[in-house]
This record gives structure tokens, sequence and C-alpha cells, in this order.
């Protein structure tokens, strides 16, 4: 796979978080991607100089129209860029799609995937979830899925309103706000516990697909509880952001 | 060279050719040790080397001051990222040290008063490339900076000057020494940010 | 700027050096002999390369260094890697 540089237009930019914004691109010929995929943003400045992240897709499939989204890092090169100056109709320049391994199908190679999978995302990790849940709705595929969000607050929350849309008997969501709760919340801000994230996630005994994603200290956590409750590490798949 | 990006010019930087992979300039000296700073009089100081035979050279404060000091100017780099560029050190260089040494091992184990240890090949200390350093900046060397004497091998990361040293034992292979048996590179070279073992 | 993070946020830098995608190979740590996807492996990325440490024992399992002179490329840790079958 020789993934060169390609050149998207940003079509439209949505505030999703007060820090973090999505961005749709349309890239003429875009190979298509599968839910889980990210990939490298390049930024050139006039002297040469040049900057490259990685980024989660949030959207899935072979539509020209690419989307990401994308969390302001407070010492970010990057992020504050995409976030507070990208305007529509600019340039981007990427290379994707990237990564095959933190990766969800609803087949593969013709068997339909029936496993339960179990999603715990952290900020903006949900970003490569959304899309496997994107995946998952759009192929009508039978595995039931469940989702762990945990977010600071209500309002930095991405794709809060679709998620809440989806949710269903397929699709279970335990939101977990660490700093500020929603009105009439049943439980004050807290943060993530081993005991609720056993309690909210598919039992071993189910054999579920696991996929984490966020912050590298949250994902390393996480990860670790799950391995504790018995979750075959192999079983276990995850993605760091960095960060803290 | 890719697409000018609208309206992004990076953060302000200075390409530092000096500054290996990884590492950041800093202003000041920061502080790190494995341990509590040892309190070592001048007058109880010794350093010796050890060779294969049994044989030890050693050396008090004043035969150390009798001896040919030089004016080293230098660039250190830590394994932590931080590297310091220009610094200015007076000592002993390891030839002198080692001119009348008799030995055909290659490698050496350097201790420290309170028990560090860490290894460095004998060619890596020698021809212009170590010291045993007593000033810095042009005061005596602190103890939290390794005082009264530290070995001084700025040419790999730092935590191979050993602080407080107290002698060099020599080994016929490369045998880790104390951060070498918790994670760090055997020999240590910042320009291929030889960081872990 | 150092960014710590794992082997999946490699996937293209790592393309510009292997042609298949690395971060699904498996590879097999010289020091401890776990053998894993590097998708999972401990990495610090910065702007002139990375470094992959194994989960199990953290020795390094490759550096890849960006100079204006060369990219060095040291595989000393790897004892050796699994890439799915080539077609034929």
């Amino acid at each position: 796979m020789t993934s060169g540089w390609k050149v998207g237009t940003v079509s439209a930019t949505r505030t999703e978080t007060p820090t973090g914004r999505s961005i749709t691109i349309d890239v003429p010929g875009w190979p298509g991607n599968i839910a889980g995929q990210h990939v490298d943003v390049r930024l050139t400045a006039p002297d040469g100089y040049q900057a490259v992240r990685s980024y989660s897709i949030a959207s899935v499939g072979d539509d020209e129209r690419v989307q990401l989204a994308v969390d302001r890092l407070p010492d970010g090169e990057v992020s504050p860029y995409l976030v507070d100056d990208l305007l529509p109709g600019d340039q981007l320049e990427f290379r994707g799609p990237l990564g095959g391994w933190f990766v969800w199908r609803p087949e593969v190679g013709d068997v339909v995937q029936t496993e339960p999978v179990q999603l715990i995302g952290g900020g903006s990790g949900i970003v490569p979830l959304i899309a496997m849940i994107r995946s998952h709705a759009a192929s009508a595929n039978p595995a039931k899925f469940r989702l762990l969000y945990s977010v600071r607050s209500p309002e930095d929350a991405f794709f809060a309103d679709e998620l809440a849309s989806l949710a269903g008997d397929d699709l279970e969501i335990t939101w977990v706000y660490t700093r500020k709760a929603p009105e009439g919340w049943p439980m004050p801000a807290h943060r993530l516990t081993k005991d609720q994230l056993a309690s909210a996630s598919f039992d071993v005994t189910q054999n579920p697909s696991v996929f984490v994603c966020g912050p590298t200290g949250f994902v390393e956590s996480v990860a670790s509880w799950l391995v504790d409750l018995g979750h075959d590490p192999a079983r276990v798949k995850t993605e760091r952001f960095g960060g803290a | 060279m890719g697409i000018i990006s609208r309206g992004f010019t990076g953060r302000s930087r200075e390409v530092n050719p000096a500054l290996p992979p990884g590492q950041f300039l800093t202003e000041d000296f920061p502080v790190l040790s494995a341990g509590p700073t040892p309190d070592i009089d001048t007058a109880d100081w010794e350093f010796s080397i050890r060779t294969e035979s049994g044989e030890a050279h050693r050396w008090t404060w004043d035969d150390l001051m009798a001896l040919p000091i030089e004016d080293i100017a230098t660039d250190i780099h830590c394994v932590t990222r931080w590297s310091k560029l220009g610094t200015s050190w007076r000592g002993v260089s390891l030839d002198t040290l080692f001119a009348d040494v008799d030995t055909s091992s290659g490698y050496t184990m350097a201790h420290s008063y309170g028990g560090y240890t860490t290894n460095v090949p004998l060619e890596d200390l020698l021809d212009g490339k170590a010291w045993i350093a007593f000033e810095f900046d042009g005061e005596p060397l602190a103890p939290e900076h390794g005082g009264p004497a530290r070995l001084l091998v700025p040419h790999l990361y730092f935590w191979k000057s050993a602080k407080w040293i107290r002698g060099l034992v020599m080994h016929d292979s490369d045998d880790p020494g104390f951060w070498e048996q918790n994670g760090y590179h055997l020999y240590g070279d910042p320009w291929r940010e030889q960081r872990y073992w | 700027m150092v960014m710590h993070v794992d082997g999946n946020a490699v996937a293209g830098p790592l393309s510009e050096i292997f042609r298949a995608d690395m971060t699904q190979a498996s590879g097999e740590c010289r020091h401890c002999h776990e053998t894993t996807e590097l998708a999972r492996a401990d990495v610090e990325l910065d702007d002139v390369g990375f470094t992959l440490r194994c989960r199990s024992c953290t020795h390094v399992l490759f550096t890849v260094i960006h100079t204006n002179e060369r990219t060095w490329v040291d595989l000393q840790g790897i004892a050796g890697l699994g890439l799915p079958p080539f077609e034929r």
C-alpha cells in the first residue's frame, strides 16, 4: 500500500463541542475506508515547514466525502488550525486511509460478523467508534453493539445528537460525565471506574470484540481493567491519541 | 513539498542542528538523580582505575589538581529530552589518567559514591572524549550536579556522565550499569536516539 | 513535542518504509520474544521520528529517525516480522 499525499477541499465544518469540530472534505477518487481507519493530515507553512498529525475518519464507505473530527489541544500546533482557522473552500493535504488493525467490518470475506462489539471511548476517541457505529447501521449488521462514552460534560460529546438517535436495542449507550452531568442525571459527575465498566459492558462470556480509543491514560486504565475482568487481551483492541 | 495551507504558520521554531533528534533546548540545568546526594569531602576523595589484573591506580584530590587541567566547552544531552548547549567545564582528561594504565580490556564500569554505576566502552573515554570534571560554569561543581567531581562524557546521553565519580573498573564485556539494567540503552548515542534498552 | 501513543499512529510513517500495512504485522521482540501486532506497541512520536517499544518488556523494537542527511531505521530490537501471505 503506497499512500501518496492527496489533496481534498473542505466542503463543510460543524462545531461539535466548545473545543471540537467535524470537518467534511471532498476528495475526488477517494478509495473508501473501513470503520476505524485514519488519515495523516499535513499542513505546510509558507516557509516550507510541515506538520503532520493523524486523525481518525468518522465516515465510512466509498463516498467521495470524508469526515474527520478534531479536538483542539491546548499546546497543539495542528489542531488549533483545523478547529479555529480552516474554512470551507480551503485545501487540505492528507494520506490514507491508513491502518487495518483497529477496524470493524460488517463482513469479513463472505462471513457476516455477529459477535457482540463493545466500544469504549474517551473524548475525541469516539471518532473511529462512530465510524464503526455508522458502518453497523448502514449495513444492517445483526451484531449487538454497546458504547461506553466518557466525556467531561454533555457539551463535550462529539456527535451527541446522532448517537442519541441511533441508541436502541442494537446500540446500548452508557454515558459517563466526568466533570458536569446533565440536569436531572441520576449519577453525579464521576470518572469511570472498573465496576461501572464491568456493569455497562458485555460480559466476558459473551466473547465480545472490544475497541478502546481516547487519550493514552484513559485507554491504558480501561484496557488493564478489561484484562482484570477476564477479557482476552487479544480481543481488546486499543488506539491511543496521546495526551494525558 | 506540499501545498501551502492557507493561514498556517506553525509554531515559531528555530531549527538547531546542534540538537540531537527528539531533544529540546533548555537554559536551565535540571537535576535528576537516582538517589540522595552524597556528601564527599575533597580531603577524603579518591579516584581509582582498577585493571583486569587487579592493579589499582589511585589519585587523591591533590593528585588530580596537579595534573594538566583542560577547559571544556560542550553540549550536553539528557535522555529526558532536554539539551544544554555551550556548557563550560574544567577537568582532567581521561587520556591523562589512562596514560600509565596497562589494560587490554575494552569496557569500563564507572562507580560513584552512593553506589551508582554506568558502563562506558574504553574507546568512548579516550581521544579527548571524556574528563573527570570538577568545575562547571566557572564555579566548583555543586554536589547536586555531581560535585566534587563527575565523569563527563558529553557525546553520550548524560546519564553516562556519572556524578560523584569514585572510580573506573575495567571489564572484558559491556556489562550494564544501573540505568542500563533498568530500561536504558547500553550505549546511549543521542544522535541515533538510543534512549531505551 | 513528543506524543505517547501506539503503533496505530505510525501507520503512515511506516508506509514510507514498508509496502504492507505494518500495524497489522506481528513483531517478535528480540529481548522477551513476545510476538504481537505492531499496532499494540508503545510508541513515542515526534517531529523527527518515532520509537516502538515492546509493551511486555519495554525494550525498543525499532526506531526511525529523520535527519537532513538520511532516514535511519534501526531494527535491532525486532527478531522477526510476520506479514500476511503475499499474493502470487
